[in-house]
């Protein structure tokens, strides 16, 4: 199965409207947003363009907080993280393409936490499969997808935009 | 020399063997008889009427005389924890050696006829081999005084030698060699420049270069060489060249040789095989004082022995405690444990068409003992009448160098995993037998 | 009798960081590049990552430092590893412990990696062959043999201002050859970085005489050797070298090899001048080149950091993944 550029678009504009929705009604004062390297940076341009969010993007690549650095080794291509505002006190909402065993989200978070004390943080994904590992929740979600232990969903991009799923032996 | 007392009268017959003797130019397949510890006859026996007691079948096997060793550290007196008397010359029986001559460079140094009586008895007491002595050409190898060399020649030193320790005074080296010449001593030299030398570790060339190893130039060697062969030649006195490692000065002594100076050299088999590029990872294995030098100089130093300007082979044997080589390379102790390997490595140089079967035995037998002057008494050869020093090898039979299983208590070698031709099987020292393997 | 490489595991993923010899073009590219990322962290006002947390860093030192020291110690402490300071001076050593009892001392206290300085050319190839198969060595300098770090972040600083493409730069080292580890691993690393030409410069006892095996031009003149190169990476001269007869003066080897700004317009002139510090200023170079424009000296400071995180990060990497 695969979502195309148009697909994903349509599910962008879901997840524009949940936005603004949640951030009308937690409320979230004056939000930053930050995607995280590299699929839910593509999202999160579209989403921070569409928002119209006052903050510019920020952009964390989380392969130093990783928890399988054991196993997987370092990836010597690493881009520094980059957050043009301050963390302290900061509402943000924090992108990725897909949540699945919930891992990055939480390398995320720590990342995040040194550089500060956000007021709140809510995860927005593109895409929510099933297989979480840890008790990470998305509050805003463009689709979810049931998927056995042996498919995958990824997203290529940035241009077109397209979500593949793939099933290995 | 060997004890006539204690020795049962018995007649030992070696049969079937192919019995090379190249100090009497003896290379036939027959029988050898030994009786009262000496060797009685070749071919036929003594007399119709003699019987043997025990018989040694040496079929497919060579006869010869045992080896003769010229230079083999025991570590006694002095260095007990690496070594001994009894663990050494039991390990030079096993590999064939029964003749090992001994530096002066004991603790205490050989400079007075006690300490050389003292080996030579713990020697007849382990009854492994016969142990031959060098004495101190200078007062505790100093240097600087003069050692009682006519006490050294009653307690029976073979020679005099400085082992590794520099005369630094030319003067004295001098004043040494004539002194020694008194004696009919032959002097025995180790050519190292101590300056040049100047704590290095390893052969100045790329290899060392590379690895960022204090170095030893090849001058180091060659200089002192030059410098030994002038005072040689102004004295007169007879010398021996100990373990040369460069080309230049194999073709300086082949030269003075030519001349008709009374000198010989000698080279130890580890270098006949080994250069600085096996020093790669620093193996301290391959740590040796002198260095192991460049692969030219290696095919000079085989070139020699084939040739004979080298007339002799021996082992250098150096043993050590296993701490004595963990450590960073250049703090480790320099030398090889060589008893367990010299007959077959000097084996490989028959194979590897250096030298025949004959000549290879020769420098292992009739050449250092020629050297050392024991070859009147029967040392080296298998004379009539000489003592029964014998020793019976299957020279095909393949074996794998194992530090596990070496005979010496020093198991530093860097020939560990070679696979090697050639097995004692029994040894004879006055003969009795003192190793047999089956 | 080829061995396998004491430094790579059999993945052929760097294990122990012992010297550049041996290694091939990709490794150390990885290392440049995960420099690259570190750099950027050190730049940040986050300067520390997770990445070693809890794993302790050993740095032994059996040859006093400061400076070396601590830029492994900030490395180490930057990815959040624990260390350890270890000075065993020379002489506790001949008095007690061999070299190997300490090892399995510090072992027994469940150490991950050591950071080893010592006097004698090999002591770390000895400590990488006798640690237990989870513990990464890296070579801090060994006698004469290597400084691998040194080396890459030289290369780092290289890469940095004129691009990574070596094999176009002519790259020139001054000074005592003879005796430097550091000189001996930037040679390694520039002969497989591809550079164009690599030079050498100073008098001939200074140069040992295998060193054109290395692949290097030798020169003797400063000027002629400086000639339109593109870096020139300046050795510090130690006092030991008059004692040894190996030079008169500091003063006549400045009179001949010291690097004046007169001398240097004889470089490119956008030249780079690198030295591994700390700089006998009047002996190797006047101040106004040391803190001229050229000068990238600072610069190489901040970088050897990044480079030491990096290698830190590969070589442990290496060990966890395989358990």
């Amino acid at each position: 199965m695969s979502l195309t550029d148009d697909n994903i678009d349509a599910l962008v504009d879901v997840m524009v409207d949940k936005l603004r929705l949640e951030i009308k009604n937690r409320p979230l004062p004056d939000p930053a947003m930050v995607g995280i390297h590299t699929g839910g940076v593509w999202i999160a341009e579209r989403l921070h363009q569409r928002l119209g969010i006052k903050l510019p993007l920020g952009n964390l690549d989380i392969s130093f907080y990783r928890d399988d650095f054991t196993r997987i080794g370092m990836n010597p291509q690493v881009r520094p993280s980059e957050l043009p505002f301050p963390v302290d006190d900061r509402h943000i909402i924090l992108v990725d393409d897909v949540l699945h065993t919930g891992r990055t989200a939480r390398a995320a978070m720590n990342e995040l936490f040194d550089y500060g004390r956000p007021a709140s943080i809510t995860l927005a994904v593109l895409v929510e499969r099933s297989g979480r590992e840890l008790p990470v929740y998305a509050g805003i979600v463009g689709r979810s997808i049931d998927l056995g232990t042996n498919e995958h969903v990824k997203l290529s991009g940035p241009d077109p935009l397209e979500l593949q799923i793939q099933k290995t032996a | 020399m060997s004890l006539l007392s204690d020795i049962e009268a018995k007649h030992i017959a070696i049969r079937r063997g192919r019995i090379i003797d190249p100090a009497n130019s003896v290379d036939v397949l027959t029988d050898l008889f030994i009786e009262k510890g000496r060797i009685a006859s070749i071919g036929e026996p003594p007399e119709s009427s003699w019987r043997a007691e025990q018989e040694i079948d040496a079929s497919d096997k060579v006869v010869c005389p045992g080896l003769v060793d010229l230079c083999a550290r025991l570590r006694e007196p002095g260095d007990e924890h690496k070594a001994n008397i009894h663990s050494e010359t039991y390990a030079a029986a096993g590999g064939g050696i029964t003749t090992l001559c001994c530096p002066p460079d004991t603790d205490p140094v050989i400079d007075t006829p006690a300490v050389a009586e003292l080996i030579r008895h713990r020697a007849r007491a382990a009854g492994y081999a016969h142990i031959v002595t060098l004495g101190a050409l200078t007062r505790g190898l100093e240097g600087e005084h003069l050692s009682e060399m006519a006490a050294l020649k009653s307690a029976r030193c073979t020679g005099v030698s400085n082992a590794n320790r520099p005369i630094k005074n030319t003067q004295v080296e001098r004043r040494a060699m004539e002194y020694a010449a008194t004696f009919g001593f032959t002097v025995f030299l180790n050519a190292q420049d101590p300056w040049l030398t100047n704590g290095g570790c390893a052969h100045e060339g790329a290899v060392a270069t590379r690895m960022g190893l204090p170095s030893i130039p090849a001058a180091a060697e060659t200089a002192a060489v030059a410098r030994d062969l002038a005072l040689i030649e102004q004295t007169g006195v007879s010398a021996h060249f100990c373990r040369l490692t460069t080309a230049r000065s194999i073709q300086m002594v082949a030269r003075a040789q030519y001349d008709g100076l009374p000198i010989t050299a000698d080279a130890a088999i580890p270098y006949l095989f080994l250069t600085e590029n096996d020093l790669v990872d620093f193996d301290a294995q391959c740590h040796v004082m002198p260095p192991f030098r460049t692969t030219r100089d290696r095919e000079a130093l085989r070139a020699g022995v084939a040739r004979g300007t080298l007339a002799a082979i021996c082992s250098d044997h150096q043993p050590h405690e296993p701490d004595a080589k963990l450590a960073p390379f250049p703090n480790t102790e320099p030398g090889v444990s060589g008893l367990d390997t010299l007959l077959s490595l000097t084996l490989r140089l028959v194979e590897e068409n250096l030298v025949t079967l004959p000549e290879a035995i020769e420098r292992l037998t009739a050449g250092p003992a020629s050297i050392l002057g024991l070859d009147s008494f029967g040392t080296g050869n298998l004379s009539i009448g000489s003592a029964a020093d014998i020793i019976v090898f299957d020279p095909s039979e393949p074996w794998q160098v194992s530090t596990d299983k070496m005979l010496s208590a020093g198991r530093n070698t860097p020939f560990s995993g070679w696979e090697l031709r050639g097995r004692i099987k029994t040894t004879l020292l006055d003969g009795e037998v003192v190793f047999q393997r089956n | 009798m080829s061995k396998p490489n004491l430094q790579l595991d059999e993945n052929g993923r760097l294990r122990h960081f012992l010297t550049i010899e041996g290694l091939n073009y990709q490794i150390l590219t990885d290392i440049l590049d995960a420099a690259e990322s570190f750099s950027g962290i050190t730049e940040q006002t986050v300067k520390k990552v997770p990445l070693l947390r809890g794993k302790t860093i050993v740095n032994l030192f059996f040859e006093a430092s400061t400076r070396t020291r601590t830029t492994f110690e900030l490395a180490a402490k930057r990815l959040s590893a624990d260390v350890l300071n270890i000075n065993v001076e020379a002489s506790s050593t001949v008095k007690g412990e061999s070299l190997l009892d300490t090892l399995r001392n510090l072992e027994a206290m469940h150490c991950d990696m050591f950071v080893v300085r010592h006097t004698s050319s090999g002591a770390a190839h000895f400590i990488a062959s006798h640690v237990q198969p989870h513990i990464s060595v890296i070579n801090a300098g060994d006698g004469r043999h290597a400084h691998p770090t040194q080396a890459m972040l030289d290369m780092f600083t290289i890469r940095r201002t004129k691009g990574s493409d070596f094999g176009r730069l002519r790259v020139a080292i001054v000074g005592d050859i003879m005796h430097s580890r550091v000189a001996r691993s930037q040679i390694h690393a520039l002969n497989l970085l591809n550079t164009g030409e690599i030079r050498v410069i100073a008098p001939k006892t200074l140069i040992p005489d295998h060193a054109r095996s290395l692949g290097i031009h030798v020169f003797h003149d400063l000027e002629k050797g400086i000639q339109d190169v593109d870096v020139i990476i300046m050795l510090r001269l130690q006092n030991e070298r008059m004692q040894g007869a190996l030079l008169p003066s500091e003063h006549e080897y400045f009179h001949l090899f010291g690097l004046t700004r007169e001398r240097l317009e004889k470089a490119k002139p956008d030249v780079t001048v690198m030295h591994p510090g700390p700089i006998n200023r009047g002996v190797e170079m006047e101040s106004t080149v040391a803190d001229g424009p050229h000068s990238v000296i600072l610069e190489q400071v901040t970088h050897g950091i990044a480079v030491r995180m990096a290698v830190m990060s590969l070589c442990m990497r290496s060990q966890m993944g395989n358990q």
